[in-house]
């Protein structure tokens, strides 16, 4: 496809919290030849009610998503979480409804997480002309990873960041412990396991965090914070559009005029 | 009279669980009979073998070679000698390398007991089934697996069992034309000498706990030793 | 023991705050964590194995009536006995009838689930009998009377200090002074204490990894040879094992067995696997004279047809808790039954009820490591997902945070709404956080800010500021 028509799936905590990736998302794309358009009638994937059990309310947001998002080419997502909720539970909500069953497929196959869309379909080996100094680690975050297969991509256009040096971090497939409602309803246990991985974060002198989803990256750069680490948090998409300017997850806006 | 009222009791209320456990996975399953029952039936006529690792497909040598790897990685020591003559020698050897006394309890198999221990002045031996303060023992073995590095054990009134458990030393006799290369070879073996025996044994080097902070320790209950005596000509 | 899953919130913080327990869990990277993956790595089949082994396993689920009843044929065939049971109590009455039946006084045990399961030990002393465990771990943990924390490693929540002051409370018999720091004090002195014990015993008992169709085998997987001594030196040898241990034959009990270790502790294979096939034969030295393999049902065959029925290929290596973040940080006892981690989480809600486990499930962020790492492929966390279903319907989960979430999901369906809010709401939050960047406390988030800062959002969301953007760029049409 020459210029596909892309949908925008922002991701609610994306829409709240830190539209910077959004916009990131959009240049990155724009950049990979594709022509971007952002529903208005989107809000989220669905996830907290479907990793509540709640398959009705599920259903309900899911018909709203596939509707809004019928008739791109694809549907992208700076989120490898909700990409996979589009990707693989969405047909498996559907799989006994005969209308919505190959709607929801079909969304599915067209569905993608960001980074990897940009290196497996449209062929980005690299970004040009963007820079960013920084010792910079990376956290794998467990949708992506296992349901989407997010591991090389990101690190492959890391590389070509001019003044970006990725360390690996140790135990960088182990869970963030946001996990979603999970670290409301257990904040104890998820307290520990992104105690944990902050731990490891600051034992590679990293000053930059980046990882493929918010949740996860709020989860820890709000641990990093807490802790009065200095280590500074971005979503990958931020890095490699170059929309550096604005301030880190959790960090203050710049005091206007320094 | 009571008690055997008491077991037919039982006999019914067996059989009624058994029907009841039967019936209920019949029940689950939404069947009476499952579409895959002759399947099954040719499974367990046919015992076919699933998928073999490469590691084992390898020639009669380096299988020899493979073995020894593997059986030294599970901290089994392992011996080479010539000839069959060489084994009553060999074992004095592994006694006395590690300061133990010149006695050992042999398994009655004549492949055992056959052999030269008369040569071996100093060594006494006894026969038959292990008690606790027989220090060593030896044995046979029905193969010895290449692929882990395992020996395949099996009961019979001439090889008892707790030779292979009990004393702290347990050392075994393998020619070398007995390694094979993976588990399947080695049922093979036995399926040719009929009846399945009692009792199989595998055993990949000494017994070992992990159970306390995750650090392995050699001989929890079973043997603090497995020394393999490798025969390259059994002849 | 009865099941204490209920209080699993209680005890996960009880069992955070316990710095041992830390320190013991944090054992299993290194011990099984890395030598899983060093050993893998040298079988390149491995993923391939999974699957067949997975394949055959599902298979034999689907024949399962079938595979059992000719398992017991062939058991008989050989001179043992089987014994069904539907229930706990009737596992528990057929072993004590058979100990009975000897005159047994001291019963020796192998590590097995399945006991734990049926509450097989305070039964038999209740009734007169003295079970002793010989596995290290499970010893160490009867000694102090507590469940196994681990299905492969019981007694991994404790370190060296808690076994040497269970040793020296229990062995009164031997010198107060002696050295009990080194792990090499602790196995010799149990090995010394058990080889009584294994000598003394009138009765046997031990699970099965397999229950093997083709030959009526039951195969025992050990890494210190206690299961051994348990079966071979007493007169009566009972196997007690869940129905879904069956599996066709001597193959595919190689195919699994390839697995099982590698998943479980990493090694190649185990140090002993020992399959049993009937009693003593006639002239053989050794072995015991009877030999009864008792098999449990207890709610399993009620999962075959569910979406928990992938639970029954587990094969209880233990890979998913060793890999689970969540049990890392609780450890076992927190899930307060037999089966911890994250195959607990799947199995146990089918086998002690919903109303008791249901936290279990919502234990987990799905992150999906256990799956990764099961050998036989168990989709865990879909199967926590079917049990939160059951859970949502049942109305069992906490009543606050089902009115959020319906309160949410109304919105959520609801784009205009929904949008009126999110920026009503991001506007105001954005002012108040701009200076700071984050918030260290806020109304309504009080589980998320107890631990951590709340990244601020911007000033606008990205849809308010993605439509002021496309305005901006829109040719002027003046």
């Amino acid at each position: 496809m020459d210029q596909p028509r892309v949908g925008l799936f922002v991701t609610c905590l994306v829409d709240l919290f830190r539209p910077v990736i959004g916009f990131s998302a959009v240049a990155l794309l724009e950049r990979a030849g594709c022509q971007v358009e952002v529903p208005t009638d989107q809000t989220c994937c669905g996830q907290p009610a479907y990793n509540a059990g709640d398959l009705k309310n599920s259903r309900s947001i899911a018909q709203s998503v596939i509707r809004a998002f019928e008739d791109f080419d694809y549907i992208v997502a700076p989120s490898g979480s909700c990409a996979g909720m589009l990707r693989a539970h969405y047909p498996d909500l559907f799989k006994d409804d005969p209308e919505w069953s190959p709607r929801a497929n079909h969304l599915a196959q067209r569905t993608h997480e960001l980074i990897s869309f940009l290196v497996d379909i449209r062929g980005m080996a690299s970004v040009e002309n963007v820079g960013f100094e920084a010792q910079a680690t990376y956290h794998d975050s467990c949708s992506g990873l296992r349901e989407l297969g997010v591991k090389a991509q990101p690190r492959r256009l890391l590389a070509t960041v001019e003044g970006l040096d990725l360390n690996e971090l140790p135990g960088a497939e182990t869970c963030c412990g946001f996990g979603g409602t999970f670290c409301i309803k257990y904040p104890d246990i998820s307290n520990r396991m992104v105690a944990d991985k902050t731990a490891d974060i600051t034992a590679t002198g990293a000053d930059l965090l980046l990882a493929g989803d918010l949740g996860c990256l709020m989860n820890m750069a709000g641990k990093l914070k807490r802790e009065g680490s200095t280590t500074q948090a971005r979503h990958v998409a931020e890095v490699l559009a170059g929309m550096t300017e604005g301030p880190a997850i959790g960090e203050p806006e710049k005091a206007p005029g320094t | 009279m009571g008690q055997a009222q008491a077991l037919s009791g039982t006999v019914i209320v067996m059989s009624t669980a058994r029907d009841q456990i039967l019936g209920g996975i019949r029940k689950s399953l939404g069947r009476e009979t499952s579409p895959s029952r002759q399947e099954a039936e040719a499974r367990l006529a046919n015992h076919p073998r699933n998928l073999i690792p490469q590691r084992a497909h390898v020639a009669v040598e380096e299988r020899l070679e493979l073995f020894v790897a593997q059986a030294t990685a599970a901290a089994a020591s392992v011996a080479r000698v010539r000839s069959l003559d060489e084994v009553p020698g060999a074992v004095s050897s592994f006694l006395a390398g590690h300061n133990l006394p010149q006695r050992v309890k042999l398994s009655p198999d004549t492949f055992i007991t056959g052999l030269d221990w008369d040569g071996q002045p100093t060594l006494e031996t006894d026969t038959g089934k292990a008690i606790d303060s027989d220090l060593a023992s030896v044995t046979g073995a029905v193969a010895g697996i290449a692929e882990t590095g395992t020996l395949m054990l099996a009961s019979g009134t001439d090889r008892p069992t707790t030779l292979n458990f009990l004393p702290d030393n347990h050392i075994v006799i393998l020619p070398a034309d007995r390694i094979v290369g993976v588990y399947e070879d080695g049922w093979d073996k036995l399926r040719q000498d009929g009846d399945l025996p009692r009792t199989v044994n595998f055993i990949t080097g000494p017994s070992r706990t992990g159970d306390i902070e995750q650090t392995i320790q050699l001989g929890a209950h079973g043997p603090r030793r497995l020394h393999i005596i490798v025969v390259e000509d059994a002849a | 023991m009865k099941p204490q899953s209920h209080l699993f919130k209680e005890n996960a913080k009880k069992a955070l705050n316990d710095a041992n327990l830390a320190r013991a869990l944090n054992n299993m990277k290194a011990g099984f964590q890395d030598k899983r993956r060093a050993t893998i790595a040298k079988l390149p089949e491995f993923q391939d194995l999974r699957d067949q082994a997975r394949d055959l396993k599902n298979h034999t689920l689907e024949n399962l009536d079938f595979y059992l009843s000719r398992f017991e044929d062939r058991v008989t065939e050989k001179g043992g006995h089987v014994h069904w049971a539907r229930t706990p109590a009737e596992a528990r009455e057929a072993v004590l009838e058979i100990c009975r039946s000897v005159d047994a006084k001291t019963v020796t045990k192998g590590k097995s689930m399945v006991t734990e399961e049926i509450g097989l030990n305070d039964f038999l002393i209740e009734s007169g009998l003295t079970p002793i465990e010989t596995d290290l771990g499970e010893y160490i943990i009867q000694l102090r009377h507590e469940l196994p924390s681990h299905i492969i490693a019981p007694a991994i929540h404790l370190n060296k200090e808690d076994v040497a002051e269970t040793f020296r409370e229990n062995h009164t018999q031997l010198d107060p002074n002696r050295r009990l720091d080194q792990v090499q004090d602790f196995t010799d002195e149990a090995r010394a204490i058990l080889r009584q014990k294994f000598q003394s015993a009138d009765v046997g008992i031990t699970g099965a990894n397999f229950l093997i169709a083709e030959t009526g085998s039951t195969v025992i997987v050990t890494n210190e040879g206690n299961g051994d001594l348990t079966q071979v030196l007493p007169k009566v040898h009972i196997v007690v094992a869940s129905i879904e241990k069956t599996i066709p034959t001597l193959e595919d009990s190689a195919t699994i067995l390839r697995v099982l270790a590698r998943s479980a502790t990493g090694q190649e294979y185990s140090t002993y696997t020992t399959f049993s096939t009937g009693p003593r034969r006639p002239g053989d030295l050794d072995g015991p004279e009877q030999f009864h393999v008792v098999i449990l049902d207890n709610g399993r065959s009620a999962l075959l047809g569910t979406e928990a029925q992938d639970t029954l290929r587990c094969i209880r290596c233990g890979a998913c808790m060793n890999h689970c973040p969540v049990y890392g940080s609780v450890g076992g006892h927190a899930y307060g039954w037999v089966v911890p981690g994250p195959i607990g989480a799947a199995l146990d809600p089918g086998l002690i009820g919903l109303e008791e486990a249901h936290d279990l499930p919502n234990a987990s962020t799905f992150c999906g490591k256990c799956a990764e790492v099961c050998p036989m492929k168990i989709p865990l966390p879909k199967i926590m997902h079917h049990w939160r279903v059951k859970e949502h319907e049942a109305k069992l989960s906490p009543p606050r945070f089902r009115q959020g979430l319906a309160m949410w999901a109304w919105f959520a369906r609801r784009p205009r709404l929904y949008r009126l809010g999110a920026n009503a709401a991001i506007g105001m939050l954005g002012r108040l956080g701009a200076k700071r960047g984050r918030f260290a406390k806020l109304p309504l988030a009080g589980g998320w800010t107890a631990h951590r800062d709340l990244p601020a959002p911007s000033r606008g969301t990205f849809q308010q500021q993605w439509a002021r953007h496309k305005r901006s760029q829109a040719p002027s049409s003046s």
